[in-house]
């Protein structure tokens, strides 16, 4: 490979990196617009409490004060309700529970941070110290915080018309197929585990402005969005009623998302709204404080997980019931994350031939949980290694032989699994047997008895994970609930002198797109990759797009770029025909060159893209000029990465710290264009994971007030917390997709937990544990080590 | 209104604030520096690090007119004049040690001082304890560690840095 290769495969330095590096990043905080006001967002501070009155009167006579509306005032002008963008339905087949998501709060607020009103002046620090003067006369009724709580009989109700707080209660496989192999299995082998609940924290708190330009009616909204189309097409037609020509959005550099920037926020329709009624700009800046209570938080499941096994360590059935937390209000993709994302995922890499999984998905007073990096999938992966692990100790089969034993095979793809999916692809043993190695598995012994010997327990664990990437094929989306299709769209601009500009429907937000797509195109079309230009985040220039999640950006989006660079080869090829006299047939296009076969006659790709836009000669009659095409792609089928990550661990016995001392991850990705982006995606995703792991927790009290609400509470990994982590990749090309990619983005967050905890329940086998929680904090585990009966600590 | 005189990146400038204003408000709304970001409110996150006479600070922790007369150095004053950049900035770009850009000025500021306070030498303990007070959500921090190391020879004029691998 030489040096100046910039292609498919090469890790080029990224594009994006010099205004980042440099402090020239346009963040929607960045920037301002002339004349703009400021809201700030007065919340509730109470977990759930009647809302009796609100009393603008002091806050209105404050210095610089402008406005203040409520729930009652937007929905006097018609404002709507934040939708739910997924309809579950229940098991008689009626639908879920959708209660009303006011974007401020009427009649009541349902949890700590819940919206009431927004106060708006001339500078940030006066609207907040108005919002001081606010008063709000509120009267508090019991607080829900967790899932056992909301269903348990005579539990307050979050809404009104959702009595029992159920919003719905899902199931899907073959029950009784099931329960007929639970009934002749050897083993039955039961775990209860709860998913703790995380704040995604992306590091740029949100932000929205919004602008109303009264010569043509037209509101823009600048917002830290995953997907600005996905915005526009929810707030323009449920929540504003504004038609998408007088709506653009337009989603910046956006620093980090993880989920939580998907989306539709409340604070986004209230500055559009607000700008449209005052005429003039008005921002939004989050606070981290107020992030905490206001962005949608991820996970929170309450399970338990049977298999039943045969004599010789064959799955024969898995049986897991489960209740997820949805928060007080439905956000946007919530209610898919714990069905469709999650118990389709329970079949994982094994062959288990019967499957029935529960869900039962709770409103409590919490902050709305949608996505968060994994969605679903890290929930199913980590029930499904932690319990394949407490069955190989059950059973007294070796772990890593148990998984072998239950693997789906290489060559039983395409494989059709109890719960709805269809894997294309996949070599379970391959990266296995690549993490074995590239882990020394077998050396741990002695590893473990160095660690003993300074006074350490040390531990060892791994997880087979799986995951559905690619959001999503829209036809088995629509029939799964999506209330719309998830395709992608690209357009390929060639100017007239030869450059490109690639409009991409996704969104980076640290992905590094600019890199990986100008890659990929000019791989596609033989054009240097410093002429291609890869735009992205605005309505107003994208023709169309859902954004960036689920790992979709280069498998999905990357395949309708791959589209569209074929119909600009096949467009070139009529020009070049007509140029060199020559029959379409006979062109060829190989290396950003149209050449015409068994002759020596080229054009080269600019010649064409000249020719295209300026000739002095062209058949205009049959050929339209110009080089710039559009393409829709839409998945034939989900994608599915998976890999082997194994983790080590040490514990400290007198304080209970675990150190992660290394950790290997072996990945399947399909085809990779940048692997330097790639190994980043997986060691930024393993961070996230060990961070779940052992650091991170969202804690309500009982009253369901938020306790971990800043980062003097809420433990982030820092870089002491995590090692660098030994990648490699052992790929198997999607079948479905042009370009045989998997996606990478979410992998790291979903097989790492399972394996970290697995290595720290390893380490405290002697102790006698089973399982351990996430977060298997210093302060569980000292208390494990202290309240068991020690054998005798280390020498 | 109080005042405040300041040198930002070379440049002088008096500039009205309220008592209660940041450092980091004066850069970011004043002085139109945004560069510096904000990502929390407790002084955890370290992405508005800057140097205030030569040291790193967290400008969410001093207020504007604390910094009278002070020499402020931020991400935007780095690179030379002609757009070379800084040996961090271009380390920190070289081993992938950003993703979506947010905690990197404030990372890179850290970085800067971390290594002129090590004449002697670094090590991958000192520089991941040395980060303790900066977040990074997106990179799981072990290439910011990387470039840190392969920015301390450059600076310290020790050799030419190996290449990435």
């Amino acid at each position: 490979m030489n040096a100046a290769f910039q292609g498919i495969g090469a890790s080029v330095r990224r594009t994006e990196d010099r205004r980042f590096v440099s402090g020239n990043g346009h963040y929607t905080d960045d920037m301002n617009r002339h004349g703009q006001l400021h809201a700030i967002i007065k919340r509730s501070d109470r977990p759930h409490a009647r809302i009796l009155g609100i009393d603008k009167t002091a806050a209105l006579a404050a210095p610089g004060v402008v406005a203040i509306y409520t729930g009652e005032d937007m929905q006097a002008d018609g404002v709507g309700g934040l939708p739910c963008g997924w309809g579950v339905k229940n098991k008689d087949g009626s639908p879920m529970a959708e209660p009303a998501h006011p974007v401020l709060a009427i009649g009541k607020a349902r949890h700590v941070g819940d919206p009431i009103a927004v106060v708006i002046a001339a500078t940030r620090q006066q609207a907040r110290d108005a919002a001081e003067l606010l008063v709000i006369d509120m009267a508090a009724l019991p607080g829900i915080a967790h899932v056992r709580d909301a269903i348990a009989p005579g539990a307050a109700t979050v809404h009104d018309d959702v009595p029992g707080n159920v919003c719905y209660d899902w199931h899907i496989g073959d029950k009784d197929a099931t329960d007929a192999a639970f009934a002749r299995a050897a083993h039955v082998v039961k775990l209860d585990l709860l998913n703790n609940r995380l704040v995604p924290n992306a590091m740029e708190p949100r932000c929205a402005i919004g602008e109303y330009d009264r010569s043509g009616g037209e509101y823009t909204l600048t917002t830290t969005s995953q997907n600005p189309h996905v915005i526009r097409l929810l707030m323009g037609a449920f929540v504003l009623h504004l038609p998408e020509h007088k709506l653009r959005v337009v989603a910046p550099d956006v620093g980090g998302g993880f989920g939580s920037k998907i989306y539709h926020y409340a604070e986004e329709a209230i500055v559009t709204w607000a700008a449209g009624k005052l005429g003039v700009p008005v921002k939004w800046t989050s606070d981290r404080s107020e992030a905490f209570m206001s962005d949608a938080h991820g996970r929170d499941h309450d399970s338990t997980a049977e298999m039943a096994v045969d004599a010789e360590g064959h799955f024969l059935a898995l049986r897991v019931r489960t209740i997820a937390n949805m928060g007080a209000y439905l956000s946007t993709f919530a209610a898919a994350v714990p069905t469709y994302l999650y118990a389709t995922l329970l079949a994982g890499v094994y062959k288990t031939p019967a499957i029935y999984a529960e869900v039962k998905a709770v409103f409590t007073n919490t902050v709305p949980v949608d996505a968060y990096r994994g969605a679903g999938r890290p929930e199913a992966a980590f029930l499904l290694e932690r319990l394949v692990d407490v069955v190989a100790r059950e059973t007294g089969i070796d772990r890593v032989e148990l998984r072998r034993r239950n693997f789906i095979p290489a060559d039983a793809y395409p494989y059709q699994t109890p719960v709805a999916l269809e894997y294309d692809s996949g070599n379970h043993l391959k990266t296995l047997e690549g993490a074995l190695k590239a882990s020394d598995w077998a050396g741990f012994p002695a590893r473990r008895a160095a660690a003993r010997a300074k006074g350490k327990l040390r531990g060892i664990g791994m997880s087979t994970y799986l995951e559905a990437c690619g959001i999503a094929p829209s036809k088995v989306a629509g029939a799964l609930g999506a209330r719309a299709g998830l395709y992608e769209v690209a357009n390929i601009r060639i100017h007239p002198t030869g450059s490109v500009s690639v409009f991409t429907g996704t969104h980076s937000h640290g992905q590094g797109h600019e890199t990986t797509f100008a890659q990929l195109v000019s791989d596609q079309l033989g054009i240097p990759f410093s002429q291609i230009e890869i735009v992205h985040g605005d309505t107003s220039k994208i023709p169309f797009g859902m954004g960036t999640y689920g790992s979709r950006s280069l498998a999905v989006g990357g395949s309708a770029m791959v589209k569209a660079a074929d119909k600009i080869i096949a467009k070139g090829k009529k020009i070049a025909a007509f140029l060199m006299e020559a029959s379409v047939e006979d062109i060829e296009f190989k290396d950003g060159k149209f050449s015409v076969a068994g002759t020596d006659r080229s054009k080269t790709i600019g010649e064409i893209a000249f020719c295209a836009y300026v000739p002095h000669n062209y058949p205009i009659e049959e050929l339209e000029p110009g080089l710039d095409e559009t393409a829709f792609y839409d998945p034939k089928n989900f994608t599915y990465p998976g890999g082997c990550h194994i983790c080590e661990v040490e514990i400290d016995m007198d304080v209970g710290t675990t150190e992660v001392v290394r950790f290997t991850a072996v990945d399947d990705f399909g085809r990779i264009i940048n692997p330097m982006i790639v190994a980043g995606q997986v060691q930024g995703g393993i961070a996230q994971g060990i961070g779940q792991a052992l650091l991170e927790n969202a804690v309500y009290d009982d009253q369901a007030q938020l306790v971990s609400g800043s980062y003097m509470d809420y433990t982030m990994p820092r870089a002491h917390d995590i090692p660098g982590v030994a990648i490699s990749d052992e790929g198997t090309l999607c079948t479905h997709n042009p370009l045989g990619a998997k996606g990478c983005g979410e992998a790291g967050a979903i097989g790492s937990p399972p394996a970290v905890i697995n290595a720290v329940v390893d380490a405290l086998s002697e102790f006698g544990v089973r399982h351990i929680d996430m977060p298997a904090s210093s302060q569980k585990i000292w208390s494990i080590i202290q309240s068991s009966r020690l054998p005798m600590a280390a020498e | 209104m109080p005042q405040v005189s300041l040198t930002v990146n070379g440049k002088t400038s008096t500039v009205e604030v309220e008592g209660r204003t940041l450092l980091v408000e004066l850069l970011r709304e004043k002085l139109g520096l945004t560069g510096t970001h904000v990502g929390c409110d407790t002084s955890q996150c370290g992405a508005c690090v800057v140097h205030v006479n030569g040291a790193s600070v967290k400008a969410c922790t001093m207020l504007a007119l604390q910094a009278e007369g002070a020499q402020v150095i931020t991400i935007e004053g780095l690179a030379a004049a002609d757009g070379t950049l800084h040996p961090m900035q271009e380390m920190f770009r070289e081993h992938h040690a950003l993703q979506c850009g947010f905690c990197t000025p404030g990372m890179v500021m850290s970085a800067i001082d971390l290594v002129q306070t090590h004449p002697q030498g670094i090590t991958e303990d000192e520089i991941r304890h040395g980060l303790e007070g900066n977040l990074c959500r997106c990179t799981g921090y072990h290439n910011i560690v990387k470039a840190i190391a392969a920015a301390w020879p450059i600076m310290h004029g020790k050799q030419v840095p190996l290449a990435a691998e």
